[in-house]
């Protein structure tokens, strides 16, 4: 029991995919405009994710070492796919504001990071909770980075009001806060992990 | 002619597909340490964007569309760009082989750079001819490079400061840099052609 908390816990702090591994970073800067836009991609992937870890522990044994890698890239795109069918039908407006990163989920790399360091050597339960792990860190850090650039940029959180938006730096939703308020966290985490 | 000029100064400066789009940030932060390995990584980028948004371009007008499969797109393009990879990959290590120990582990990780799918899903949905695509994506690929080469230039000059916090060495200062680059790029965003 303790070996799988381990498992699921690794990918939200001590190897959280954002702020520790540096993956994913082109969704991580360019959806993450609010808060909830963030909270939307990163459950997205995550969901990707599971799926695809679940997938590729199933078939480790079935596929060749040498195509291992076009095997699990090919996986991974199907999970897309499907999330890009199911978002398209039932959600339009999630498709609307996450654009073009929908599809570019399949070549963020911590889905195939995680195949390739984990899910293809691992159980089928361990594979699904690292996926998870992995998951939620990714979404934990999507809604953190969102909602600084969010508070920051516009004075709401999750679209409620802090404080009034004309005392809001504007720079913070546009493209260079991305970039900024990214490294500024990324610092912060750089030294919480040095003390502790 | 205009159009084209338009499509080229837009993909270059004005929605620069680091600094706007956000895409192919994993190289961006990866291989910009040195500034030759920079502008190596991005002749091979180049190289890739170009090739495979002609193949996807074609693959999409003549295969997909009149099959009625047009969900399969992301499957058959992220196929195409690792085979086009894979090829590189080859052709490089016969012909340069200083430049493909340089890149290491970065080259085959051009098929999970996210520019190179989003260039090809990008020219799909804005319609573009073949014409067009080409000159959007070489052009782009341009964007690409310009954006390594002048941030490489500014981390091989971080690397001699000294005085700087212990947490923001490294990554958080070169993403801050990146911030105020991209901040300077937005002042290209008032130029309009045609």
């Amino acid at each position: 029991m303790e070996k799988y908390w381990k498992i699921f816990y690794n990918g939200i702090i001590p190897g959280n995919p954002v702020f520790v591994l540096l993956l994913g970073m082109c969704a991580t800067l360019g959806t993450t405009s609010s808060a909830m836009n963030g909270l939307m991609m990163g459950v997205a992937t995550a969901a990707v994710l599971v799926c695809s870890n679940l997938v590729i522990s199933l078939i480790k044994n079935l596929v060749p070492d040498k195509v291992r890698i076009p095997a699990f890239i090919v996986v991974i795109a199907t999970f897309v796919t499907v999330l890009q069918l199911v978002v398209n039908a039932w959600l339009p407006a999630l498709n609307a504001s996450l654009g073009i990163f929908i599809p570019l989920i399949v070549v963020n790399c911590i889905l195939l990071g995680r195949a390739e360091a984990f899910a293809s050597k691992n159980g089928i339960v361990a594979s699904l909770l690292d996926g998870l792990g992995a998951g939620v860190g990714f979404t934990f850090a999507l809604v953190l980075l969102g909602a600084s650039r969010e508070l920051l940029g516009t004075g709401r959180l999750f679209g409620a009001m802090i404080y009034p938006e004309d005392y809001g730096m504007l720079l913070f939703v546009l493209a260079p806060g991305a970039f900024i308020a990214l490294g500024y966290l990324i610092a912060i985490v750089n030294k919480i992990r040095k003390v502790s | 002619m205009l159009a084209y000029l338009s499509i080229i100064v837009t993909a270059i400066f004005i929605n620069n597909i680091v600094f706007a789009q956000f895409l192919g940030i994993c190289p961006f932060l990866g291989v910009s340490k040195k500034i030759s390995s920079a502008l190596g990584m991005g002749a091979a980028v180049t190289f890739v964007i170009t090739l495979a948004t002609v193949v996807a371009w074609l693959l999409q007008t003549y295969v997909l569309n009149p099959l009625n499969l047009q969900f399969l797109q992301t499957i058959v393009f992220i196929l195409v760009i690792a085979f086009l990879v894979q090829l590189l990959e080859i052709v490089m290590k016969k012909i340069t082989p200083a430049l493909y120990q340089a890149l290491g582990v970065f080259l085959p990780l051009i098929t999970t750079n996210c520019a190179v799918l989003g260039v090809a899903i990008l020219v799909i949905q804005k319609n573009f001819n073949l014409l067009e695509s080409v000159v959007y994506g070489l052009s782009t690929s341009i964007g690409f490079t310009l954006a390594l080469w002048v941030f490489a230039g500014i981390r091989e000059q971080l690397d001699l400061t000294v005085a700087m916090p212990r947490g923001m060495r490294g990554v958080p200062i070169a993403l801050i840099c990146a911030g105020v680059l991209a901040m300077a790029f937005m002042g290209f965003s008032g130029i309009k052609i045609g």
